[in-house]
């Protein structure tokens, strides 16, 4: 039922807003996901601006200071060059953010159009082809193709994200071929295949906006699940090398450390789970905000 | 007076939405008497769906909320009664009969497993029947609802019956636990015309013959005159006129009423009146007073003022429209 | 003299699957005068909606002719011009989901004035106005989305769309049943007022025989993929001759005695309806029929013609002349 009868556009736009934010905000964690999102995103594009010791996140060495425990000086403590480890988290956030992001730009487009478009020619050859592909390329084992790809190119974050996103797209295929063979047989897009519109925009107006919630909360999800593999490659050494901060890299530099100087490997290991958690209470809150409603 | 088998006293339930509280029911006042057929008529959105659940505790809350009102079976008051005692009193004093057979049974089970089930948590039965009786009553209830070959659909599973044969396993379902009163929410809507009748007719059949109260809800005033003895019509959250089948259809009273019999189409082929101009209301800002008044054709001043209660037309037949007030 | 719009020869369409042929459609005659209204009356599995979608394009016919207008226009819509996707339109059953729930109102009603160029950019806003107006529903509607309105407005923007193109043929499959009977009347009114305002032909699908009466000027009873019989209104439902109209009639609800007393002598239902994948042979009723003889059991009746322009498919009138295979009569 509506509740108003707005004629202008931003009266519109703000009711949809509204409307928005009181479905995402039904679930507190949502709100909890939003907020470690949103700061995570705060540190990482100010990280030269908010972080206490900017110069640390590059090549700087202090021994008078290193290893040094978590004290008003140094929030989180020192690391075994005298770096200040919360200044390098915050730069590390960076690199995490860009790889997913990066990732997610790679992967999404192509693997919801070949998703769609198999979908929607769904029992014929485009489909079959297309699924096919697909089929191969979930069937390699994630992290050891990118360890190939990282160990026969050399290993660096670009390269990482290269490795990543090829193991990714089969999954958004397969998500949104099954969304669009089953929407092809809806009845509004009977309708405007009877009218005669165009194969495009069946797919792309009227097919694909009923996809999305899947696609976003997925994404929000993917979010986490690729900050985390980076972290796994960078852990391994594949991913961001030293001396970048790298939050994969910094827990596996402080393993050796433990358990005596635990800051080191603790603290970025917390910053990864934050961020990963963040993605994912997120992703379950904007599930809620796409749910269509019912009146 | 014998007091009704159920009784729901001034109800009122609503819910909470974005933009505010949706005021649904509005005081409704409802009886079923014993071995009675009672009719609830409404159009989509007028609360009866709501009113049943609410009878049955399976309303969602939160959102929804009780606000006023009592809901008597046999003498005690459903809504002060906690859970797990209603559950008890559910089980074994009403049961239901949804509108979508399909999804009303579990499409992973035989029909026998889960009417077996049933029969398990059913009145006059222990716990520890023996596997045998269990299994002969759950027959004996398939052949009961006149299913060809009871023994062979036990092992089938929901997907292989017809919509009308998964109907009848409902029904079945409904029966076997020996309630007292059946509540049928639209039983045959999805059903074809000529399934609809014979499971109408069965459902009667039964009910004549194991004596329980029924209500049955419907939009179709059609079915509504065939199969009931009572009619409660409702519109926007209460019970608008309440009367027995013969006189509501002969002499309807409310402007409602009377506008959703001019509304049918007729087999006499006069064409299609247009009955009830205007929309339901909106719950979240409802009409003041009666709530029919915005689209009633013999509105006055009162009706926007103050909320009809039922006056009394003769004959059991109740109305709640100032019209009527002597 | 009224001239025919649309003729259908000996329609049919099967269906594959895994357990086997579906013949949805299994040789369906009949013609269309411009401006009237067919009925076509049919349970589940009676091939109704599989004529309707086949008509305006969705289902490729196995077999058969559609004769539109005098061209030929038995394929699917991939392979259909766009002046005849102009040209015929279909409003469907389900309101609910006739609607993509992700676009508004102005940009579904919008899209066959595009589709179809019909009015540049200003003029296509001036146009859904007109559109809402026609079909009595507030300009404002257009922003909203189809969540926000209910069934019977959901259907009517159906309406809307589907004369947006200014068809002169528009298949109404069911479009009444899934809403209440007030909201059904307005929607029927407003059909009837278009269908002379527009000169529209219609082909009404319901299983709602006293709607029927009211809507038709023709009307055809479908069960398993053929035709039983086809008659218009007033002979159908005042001699209803084939066993199964009889059943249907009677099982009908009403809510007066007069109607009562015009329903057939009470024929009690029995028996459900078959799968189309397992027709049985000979008369596809035969099973259910009262009047079963030997005969239907084995040989499939042909239609034949037993009165003016009122035609049966039944072994009880095979006496009566075989009706001869015109463009004007129904085989």
């Amino acid at each position: 039922m509506e509740t108003s009868l707005h004629a202008t556009f931003w009266a519109r736009k703000l009711e949809a807003f509204g409307r928005g934010w009181y479905k995402f905000s039904r679930n507190p964690l949502s709100i909890i996901g939003l907020i470690a999102v949103l700061l995570v995103s705060f540190l990482a594009t100010f990280a030269p601006f908010v972080s206490p010791y900017p110069k640390h996140a590059g090549v700087f060495v202090n021994f008078a200071e290193a290893s040094q425990p978590p004290s008003l000086r140094h929030l989180f403590g020192t690391d075994v060059f005298g770096r200040d480890i919360l200044s390098r988290i915050f730069f590390g956030f960076r690199f995490s953010l860009m790889l997913g992001v990066v990732v997610l730009t790679l992967v999404v487009p192509p693997g919801v159009i070949l998703g769609l478009t198999a979908g929607y020619f769904k029992g014929t050859w485009i489909d079959t082809v297309i699924m096919r592909i697909t089929d191969i390329f979930v069937a390699v084992p994630p992290l050891i193709l990118a360890l190939a790809i990282c160990s026969v190119l050399s290993p660096n974050i670009f390269n990482a994200m290269i490795a990543v996103s090829l193991m990714w797209w089969p999954w958004y295929t397969r998500l949104v071929y099954g969304l669009s063979s089953s929407l092809r047989n809806e009845f509004f897009v009977q309708a405007a295949e009877v009218t005669g519109a165009s194969r495009l925009h069946i797919l792309f107006k009227e097919i694909l906006p009923n996809c999305l919630s899947p696609i976003f909360t997925k994404m929000s999800l993917d979010m986490g699940w690729v900050i985390l593999i980076g972290a796994s490659l960078s852990f391994v050494g594949l991913g961001v090398q030293p001396p970048k901060p790298g939050l994969g890299t910094m827990v596996a530099d402080g393993r050796i450390y433990m358990p005596d100087q635990w800051w080191i490997t603790v603290f970025p290991a917390f910053a990864i789970m934050l961020v990963v958690l963040g993605f994912n209470l997120l992703g379950d809150g904007l599930r809620d905000l796409f749910a269509v409603e019912e009146v | 007076m014998i007091a009704p088998l159920l009784e729901i006293k001034n109800l009122h339930v609503g819910f909470d939405i974005y933009g505010g509280h949706l005021k649904v029911l509005d005081g409704v006042t409802f009886a079923v008497g014993k071995g009675a057929k009672v009719g609830l008529v409404g159009e989509t959105g007028c609360g009866k769906t709501t009113t049943m659940k609410s009878v049955m505790r399976i309303l969602p809350i939160p959102p929804g909320k009780l606000t006023e009102g009592e809901i008597f079976f046999k003498e005690r008051d459903l809504l002060r009664v906690n859970l797990k005692k209603v559950r008890g009193v559910k089980g074994k004093g009403i049961s239901m009969i949804f509108q979508d057979p399909t999804a009303a049974l579990n499409p992973v089970f035989t029909i026998g497993r889960q009417l077996m089930d049933v029969v398990k948590y059913s009145k006059g039965a222990g716990e520890n029947q023996a596997k045998d009786t269990i299994r002969d009553r759950a027959i004996n209830a398939l052949k009961d609802v006149a299913m060809p070959d009871p023994e062979r659909i036990m092992e089938n599973y929901p997907i292989q019956l017809s919509g009308g044969m998964r109907q009848r396993v409902c029904i079945a379902m409904a029966l076997v636990t020996g309630s007292e009163l059946l509540i049928a929410d639209e039983p045959t809507t999805s059903l074809d015309v000529t399934i609809q009748d014979q499971v109408l007719r069965l459902l009667g059949n039964l009910v004549e013959e194991k004596r329980n109260s029924t209500i049955l809800i419907t939009h179709s005033l059609g079915i509504v005159r065939e199969w009931t003895d009572r009619v409660y019509v409702m519109y926007a959250g209460s019970m608008v006129e309440a009367a027995p089948t013969k006189g509501l259809f002969s002499n309807p009273l409310h402007p409602y009423t009377q506008g959703l019999m001019k509304a049918v189409p007729k087999l006499t082929g006069e064409g299609i009146a247009e009955g009830v101009p205007g929309r339901i209301p909106n719950y979240l800002n409802p009409p003041s007073g009666c709530r029919f008044h915005p689209r009633c054709p013999h509105v006055m001043r009162i009706c926007e003022q103050e909320r009809p209660p039922f006056f009394d037309g003769g004959n059991t037949h109740q109305v709640a429209c100032f019209l009527y007030k002597e | 003299m009224t001239e025919e719009i649309l003729t259908v020869k000996d329609l049919k369409k099967y269906f594959l699957t895994s357990r086997g042929t579906v013949k949805a459609v299994d040789g369906v005659t009949f013609s269309i005068k411009e401006g009237e209204t067919l009925g076509l009356v049919g349970e589940s599995g009676s091939g109704k909606s599989t004529v309707a979608y086949t008509l305006v394009g969705i289902y490729q016919p196995t077999a058969g002719k559609i004769v539109f207008k005098g061209q030929d226009i038995s394929k699917d819509f991939s392979k259909r011009l766009k002046p005849l996707k102009k040209d015929i339109q279909i409003v469907f059953q389900d309101p609910g989901s006739s609607l993509n729930p992700r676009r508004s109102i102005k940009q579904i009603l919008e899209l066959p004035l595009k589709v179809h160029h019909i009015s540049g950019n200003r003029g296509r806003m001036k146009q859904v106005v007109k559109l809402l107006e026609m079909v009595e529903l507030p300009f404002d509607y257009q922003y909203k989305y189809p969540q926000a309105i209910g069934g019977g407005e959901k259907q009517m923007v159906a309406v809307a769309r589907a004369l947006a193109t200014n068809p002169s043929f528009v298949v109404l499959d069911e479009p009444t049943s899934a809403l209440d009977v007030s909201v059904q009347a307005k929607i029927i009114n407003l059909l009837m007022q278009l269908q002379q305002r527009l000169n529209l032909t219609y082909l009404f699908i319901t299983h709602d025989l006293s709607l029927m009466r009211n809507v038709a000027t023709r009307v055809a009873i479908m069960y398993l993929g053929k035709m039983c019989e086809v008659a218009c209104t007033s002979e159908f439902f005042q001699n209803p001759l084939h066993p199964y109209t009889q059943m249907l009639l009677s099982s009908i609800p009403v809510v007066s005695d007069e109607e009562e007393m015009l329903k057939p002598k009470k024929i009690l239902s029995r028996g459900e309806i078959p799968s189309p994948v397992n027709v049985p042979p000979g008369c596809s009723f035969h099973r259910r029929c009262p009047e079963g003889m030997e005969l239907c059991s084995q040989v499939d009746p042909g239609m034949v013609e037993v009165g003016e322009e009122h035609t049966v498919r039944c072994h009880l009138f095979q006496g009566a002349k075989i009706a001869a295979s015109t463009s004007q009569g129904e085989e």
